[in-house]
């Protein structure tokens, strides 16, 4: 394969290449200054910010804006900073993604290897969980989480984003276990294996790429989200996002755009951070199946 | 009463009926090979006996247990599939006893067990690896030793050797015989090669449209095919039939041939079952296998009645070790097999023996055979 892929690669010259990499150079540079700028402003005091020169490095640098947002900025009516928010985040985002991905993963396995009558109806209709936009759920979702008297708190929210992932999931692992031979299912029941044996000694240890992409997803978006969490959740219970838009929109004293900086980039940085360490298997796990390898 | 009853199993999806009353004893030991072409229900069958399909009516019994609705684990079987179904993420050794962990085998039976089965298949050195590092043939014996380990009553196969090359596949055809005779177990395996079904069978049942068209030893299947079906399935390349005309002559029946020139010849037929009275002066269809058809000199001693046919050759195909000589019989294109070595042009004539011990009549409207 790999000497076939080598042929088949375009032959260019060294000029074209040249190009080519220095075209590449600058729309990365592009897609990265924003992030520097929040990167430069947050390690500079407020007065060079004010000062106008929002492009330069600090002449003084320093990390008290870091130190602000995280544990001291005022945050609604609190001065706690960011971190309780962001401990609520990771309380709400974790079960939620291993929730989804779990139930995800049941899902796909029964709809694609224990069919049963009207299998396919209840995959599609699943599927409109996909399409559904986030604010049509909002009441029935409002009026369930009064019922269970879970309202406003983080176990609240983890449910709404369970149950909202569960869509997702089901279509990432449904579509990778159809491609999943029938065959060692069939082999495996001879074998003696059970239903919940053959998930998790057979199917389970081969699902690595598309637990990476379910992983990836749901955590992404459940963290990102902010609809969900400035209406379910309230004061002491809110995730980062909701967080972060209380510390920026405060409209008491000076704008600290400093402070703000380095909030944002904390609540981006999670994200970030599973993106660059299981980046590769995302792409991996959605090419899995389509091509035959 | 066998070892192994399939008594009179259908098969429906919804109101259409896939397979129609099979009945079929399979004895201790026997070696059944299910054969026919694709969408036949060779596959359905076999997967009705593993459990993996259910029985719309009928029974399947082994040693004499009915085993309808019987989960596939506990009807003590063991199957090979086509694609091996090796279980990607477990080494070969953990392949092989995965069945005994799954029934609760103490660890260090499964351990000798499987040490047992990997120097039966050779393939001990293996053990460690994972599936994916494995040549085909190597796969196909790990398959074989995962079924072997557990001991079962019957062991089943789904077109084991279709996804090896043609050399490995004679090779581990003959390993599955040698294991069969040393083993003496009781196997049933699907095929749709008649080649594998000839040589590894002690019975074969040769099926087509969901229909058992006939279930007899090997040889019975070759030399006297129940109907044109078995026929032309079983042998290669295929059995010569040929139209023509049943006549009496000197108190005898003979079959009337034309040869390419368009000229009549009466072959007389060996032996006529009372049967064959009935289709005197009427016409019927009349088998001939390739190697009946030789040259003089290379025509069975041991026949009792050869006849001579002189006729145009069209074609000559050396194949090696014989050569396939296809001349024009009663308006049909006819295979005669010759020895490497016989002299025969195209374009010429040339005296054909063939050798009308061997030759069936067929019922030209029921296509099944005159007996």
């Amino acid at each position: 394969m790999a000497v076939a892929s080598a042929d088949t690669a375009i032959r260019t010259s060294r000029i074209t290449r040249a190009f080519i990499y220095l075209f590449l150079l600058l729309f990365a540079l592009f897609y990265l200054l924003p992030f520097g700028i929040m990167l430069v402003n947050s390690l500079k005091p407020l007065s060079e910010i004010t000062g106008g020169n929002m492009i330069a490095l600090p002449q003084d640098w320093t990390i008290a804006p870091w130190l602000s947002a995280w544990s001291t900025a005022q945050i609604g009516v609190e001065p706690t900073g960011l971190r309780p928010y962001f401990i609520n985040s990771l309380v709400m985002a974790i079960p939620a993604v291993v929730l989804s991905t779990v139930v995800g993963a049941l899902n796909g396995y029964v709809l694609t290897k224990w069919q049963f009558r009207g299998s396919t109806i209840i995959f599609g209709l699943l599927l409109f969980s996909c399409f559904i936009p986030f604010q049509i759920v909002l009441i029935p979702m409002a009026r369930i989480l009064g019922l269970l008297d879970i309202a406003g708190t983080t176990p609240g929210l983890i449910l709404v984003h369970f149950v909202y992932g569960i869509g997702f999931t089901t279509l990432y692992f449904r579509n990778y276990y159809a491609a999943f031979p029938t065959e060692l299912v069939r082999a495996a029941q001879i074998d003696g294996a059970g239903f919940f044996q053959i998930f998790w000694r057979i199917m389970l240890p081969s699902s690595g790429p598309i637990i990476a992409v379910s992983f990836i997803w749901q955590f992404t978006n459940i963290w990102n989200d902010f609809l969900f969490g400035a209406s379910f959740a309230s004061g002491g219970s809110a995730p980062m996002t909701v967080a972060l838009n209380n510390l920026v929109n405060s409209s008491t004293g000076v704008r600290e755009y400093n402070v703000h900086f380095a909030g944002a980039i904390m609540a981006a940085a999670p994200t970030l951070l599973v993106y660059i360490v299981a980046g590769r298997y995302f792409v991996r796990g959605l090419m899995a199946g389509s091509v035959k390898g | 009463m066998g070892f192994l009853d399939i008594d009179n199993v259908t098969k429906s999806y919804g109101a259409v009926e896939v397979l129609h009353k099979v009945d079929i004893d399979v004895e201790e030991g026997e070696f059944l090979v299910l054969v026919g072409p694709s969408g036949c229900g060779k596959s359905t069958l076999l997967n009705m006996i593993a459990g993996l399909e259910g029985i719309t009516s009928g029974e399947i019994r082994i040693k004499d247990r009915v085993m309808n609705g019987v989960h596939p684990s506990k009807r003590n079987i063991a199957m090979v599939f086509q694609s091996y179904a090796l279980y990607p993420n477990m080494t070969v050794g953990q392949n092989i006893t995965f069945g005994l962990e799954m029934h609760g085998t103490p660890k260090a039976e499964r351990e000798t067990a499987m040490k047992t089965v990997a120097q039966l298949l050779q393939i001990e050195h293996l053990l460690d690896r994972k599936p994916g590092q494995l040549s085909g043939g190597q796969r196909q014996r790990v398959a074989m030793g995962r079924a072997l380990v557990r001991n079962p009553d019957v062991f089943l196969f789904d077109e084991p050797l279709s996804n090896l090359d043609a050399k490995l596949r004679v090779d581990m055809r003959i390993e599955i015989k040698k294991l069969h005779q040393r083993l003496g177990t009781t196997i049933v395996y699907v095929t749709h090669d008649q080649i594998e079904a000839m040589t590894l069978s002690t019975r074969i049942a040769v099926m087509y449209d969901g229909y058992v068209q006939q279930l007899g030893t090997p040889k019975e299947i070759y030399d006297s095919p129940a109907n044109l079906f078995v026929a032309t399935f079983m042998g290669s390349p295929a059995m010569n039939v040929l139209p023509v005309r049943l006549i009496e002559r000197d108190g005898e029946l003979h079959a009337l041939v034309s040869a390419a020139d368009g000229q009549e010849r009466a072959l007389r037929i060996t032996h006529a079952p009372p049967a064959y009275a009935a289709y005197k002066d009427a016409d019927v269809l009349l088998g001939i296998r390739p190697e009946a058809i030789t040259d003089p000199e290379g025509a069975d001693r041991n026949a009792r009645n050869i006849q001579p046919f002189r006729n145009r050759v069209t074609v000559i195909e050396p194949a090696g070790a014989d050569t396939f000589v296809t001349m024009t019989m009663s308006g049909k294109d006819c295979i005669a097999r010759m020895r490497a070595d016989a002299d025969v042009k195209p374009g010429h004539d040339f005296d054909f023996a063939i050798n009308m011990d061997k030759a069936v009549l067929f019922d030209p409207k029921t296509e099944s055979r005159i007996a």
